[in-house]
């Protein structure tokens, strides 16, 4: 067999390929004139201001030690996440019964997961997610099927951050559906008491309608009556929710055109059957993309139990560092917390811009 | 006869917004008799006449002044001065940094549109209270005792004990002088139009200071903290809470403005740049006369909502224990048990800020809004 002659014959022009990432380009963007380079200057000097903080956490870092004195000096202490990751996750809910709010977790996860896409959703993705969370709250307690009763003063960490989120979502919502049909409504008493309550409730800090439910609600309720902290502190956070859901919901309401309800009148269609049927299903299709925003408000709100001395995610981490076998290692345990909210947050968002960029494709067609 | 009127349109509306304001009414009522019933039970007294006794508690940093011997209304009011100055001091700043980080974003180098892009990610996606109990953990257990204290830049000295920076010494002449010339530059912006180059208007603005400061002598004299025996002496000082507060409220709401204003200037339709661009208008004229005041229109809405909100957000304060309004609430219901009158109190205030920053947006929208062709 002859060589083949790999080199191409003389007076052959190469085919022009993708352009090779030229280097001169970069150095232009960087440096090209005068407000670049600064930029590149300045960005370089914050980067480089950065650098104590990374050696901190990651090379003068204790990654695993079982002596707590080994985090006394240098960096941070993951070591301590470690030995305390579980009290995070779980607070003071009795050990051997971690199981349980680990399934709460799982089945939290498995219906996020099985409401993604836009194929299923419906009203037996609703019944199911009534179901689940029922259930959820039936692992929580306890007290059937064999399963210890646990009280809520036992309950923390992450199920109770996200059961609080989850649920103040869950029952706001209908409230928040009532509250965006009152306020666009014709008729003055709904629309005055639909305004005056949204109006109210957003112009109160959080913290404001948290002293309300855990001091005023039990001087509010009969003498017999008693919620406990965390149902008082659902109870404010689920009117916060509302009010703010009744603002998107509007905002879809008005994105019906008013021609479907004027074509249901022409159809002698009854005009509470007309809202329900016909307009109801159309703005909240249109209000899911903004919806997804108000979910990352109340997850990222729920952290504020705190003051009232809920025990969720972030009260545990806090009362995890005061170990004093660790060197108070608080600046940990809060940046450790801060990953968790972002890993929820930051994959919402991330969903959130999916949709929309689903919903535009398909106005585009 | 009945089926007739249950069928008459406007009997049913009429009938059921009887209804419903009848059941609002006896909810009301229900509430308030319970609460009427347990108050007389646990022998509690409503009532406002507790807001002239002492309060006997102290205040561990106020704006006003501010001493355990003053009344119960007094602490009320320092509360909210603190919770007022906080409130005005991180708009400020965070409008600034915003400004910084909305531009950064939209700037064509990689490297600093990357780099504000993270800080939107990570600080937009974290809840507030993790910021602030975050900056209060580094300042009260990372940074050194005072006597090695972190010198970041000349005279600002960060350590356990609270932050120590420079401060500006004024005398009154100073302050008389500072007045005017803010008086003198306020009426030369107004008349502005009334001089045919700017020019004009700056060097006679600078003549009157040369010739105020001649005749009133203005002392100026910085203060910057020295360190005598274990402590700092003379500068200023900015207690761990006050600057843990101040950074994470700066810092998280900073990531929210620099979204708004990036998401108005790209609001502003590509054509407006084109026609700036086509009838001969340089780049810096097409942003500042064409681009930007069509900007702000779209962003005043939203900024108005991120400032209201960060003035709901300063009573995460009571989490580091900065004595602002909530924190004091807190204290006095702890003190007295008045927690009707201070709950109460506490919701009021806020909705009057609520109110009042709403109302003056919504003069201002109107002032700068488009008047539409009809």
């Amino acid at each position: 067999m002859t060589a083949i002659d790999m080199n191409p014959p003389i007076g052959h022009i190469e085919s022009p390929g993708p352009p090779r990432p030229s280097r001169r380009s970069l150095i232009r963007l960087f440096f090209g004139d005068f407000a670049a380079s600064c930029l590149t200057v300045l960005t370089a000097a914050l980067l480089i201001s950065m650098i104590p903080a990374v050696n901190w956490a990651v090379f003068d870092a204790v990654w695993t030690t079982d002596d707590p004195s080994a985090c006394r000096e240098g960096g941070a202490c993951w070591a301590y996440i470690a030995a305390k990751f579980r009290f995070i996750i779980f607070g003071v809910y009795p050990p051997q019964e971690q199981w349980r709010p680990l399934l709460v977790m799982g089945l939290v996860l498995a219906m996020i997961l099985a409401s993604l896409s836009p194929r299923l959703w419906g009203t037996r993705l609703v019944y199911a997610w009534v179901v689940a969370v029922a259930a959820m709250l039936v692992l929580m307690w306890g007290g059937v099927f064999g399963m210890t009763a646990v009280s809520t003063s036992n309950w923390g960490g992450l199920p109770v951050t996200l059961l609080l989120a989850l649920l103040s979502l869950g029952l706001g919502f209908p409230f928040a559906v009532f509250l965006a049909l009152g306020r666009r409504s014709v008729l003055p008493v709904p629309r005055l008491l639909s305004v005056i309550t949204i109006e109210l409730v957003r112009g109160l800090p959080l913290v404001g309608l948290l002293f309300v439910a855990s001091i005023l609600l039990p001087l509010l309720l009969p003498a017999g009556w008693s919620i406990d902290k965390l149902g008082r502190t659902l109870a404010a956070l689920t009117v916060f929710a509302a009010a703010y859901l009744a603002e998107v919901i509007r905002g879809g309401l008005q994105g019906v055109p008013a021609g479907q309800i004027e074509a249901a009148r022409a159809l002698g269609i009854p005009s509470w059957k007309a809202v329900w049927h016909i307009v109801l299903p159309q703005a909240l299709q249109k209000v899911i993309p903004p919806l997804t925003n108000t979910a990352i408000v109340m997850v990222k709100n729920t952290s504020l139990v705190l003051i009232v001395g809920v025990f969720d995610m972030l009260s545990a981490s806090r009362v995890a560092a005061t170990d004093p076998a660790w060197p108070s290692p608080y600046v940990e345990s809060y940046v450790f917390v801060a990953m968790i909210y972002f890993l929820i947050c930051f994959g919402i968002s991330n969903y959130a811009r999916w949709l929309e960029s689903r919903v535009q494709a398909r106005s585009y067609r | 006869m009945i089926s007739a009127l249950l069928d008459n349109r406007r009997f049913r509306s009429w009938g059921g917004q009887v209804l419903l304001l009848g059941g609002f009414a006896a909810l009301l009522a229900w509430l308030v008799s319970n609460t009427v019933a347990n108050l007389h039970a646990r022998g509690i007294r409503v009532g406002l006449d507790f807001l002239s006794r002492p309060a006997n508690f102290p205040i561990s940093e106020s704006v006003l002044p501010y001493d355990p011997s003053d009344t119960f209304l007094w602490a009320y009011v320092a509360g909210l001065g603190n919770t007022l100055t906080i409130s005005i001091l991180a708009i400020l700043l965070s409008t600034v940094l915003g400004l910084v980080v909305g531009l950064a974003r939209r700037s064509k180098h990689p490297l600093t549109s990357g780099v504000a892009g993270v800080f939107v990610t990570t600080m937009r996606n974290m809840p507030l209270i993790v910021h602030l109990l975050f900056w209060y953990a580094l300042a009260t257990i990372a940074l050194p005792a005072p006597r090695q204290a972190f010198n970041p830049l000349p005279g600002v000295f960060l350590s356990l004990r609270g932050f120590y920076i420079p401060s500006l010494q004024l005398d009154t002449a100073a302050v008389a002088f500072l007045c005017a010339m803010g008086g003198v530059l306020a009426l030369f912006a107004y008349f502005r139009r009334r001089f045919a180059r700017t020019w004009i208007g700056f060097a006679i603005a600078i003549v009157i200071a040369v010739a105020l400061a001649a005749v009133i002598r203005p002392s100026f004299e910085l203060d910057t903290p020295q360190m005598k025996g274990f402590n700092f002496t003379g500068g200023l000082r900015l207690s761990p809470e006050f600057a843990a507060l101040m950074l994470g409220l700066v810092i998280y709401t900073s990531a929210f403005i620099g979204e708004i204003i990036r998401g108005g200037i790209d609001a502003v339709p590509l054509g407006q740049w084109e026609a700036g661009r086509a009838i001969g208008l340089s780049e810096r004229h097409t942003l500042t006369k064409v681009v930007i005041p069509q900007a702000l229109r779209i962003i005043i809405r939203p900024m108005t909502s991120q400032y209201l909100s960060t003035v709901k957000n300063t009573t995460l304060a009571l989490a580091v224990g900065y004595p602002e309004l909530g924190l004091v609430v807190g204290t006095v219901i702890n003190q007295t048990g008045q927690a009707i009158e201070s709950i109460a109190l506490l919701l009021g205030i806020f909705l009057t800020i609520s109110i009042a920053v709403s109302l003056f947006m919504n003069w201002y929208n109107a002032r700068v809004a488009l008047v539409e062709a009809r």
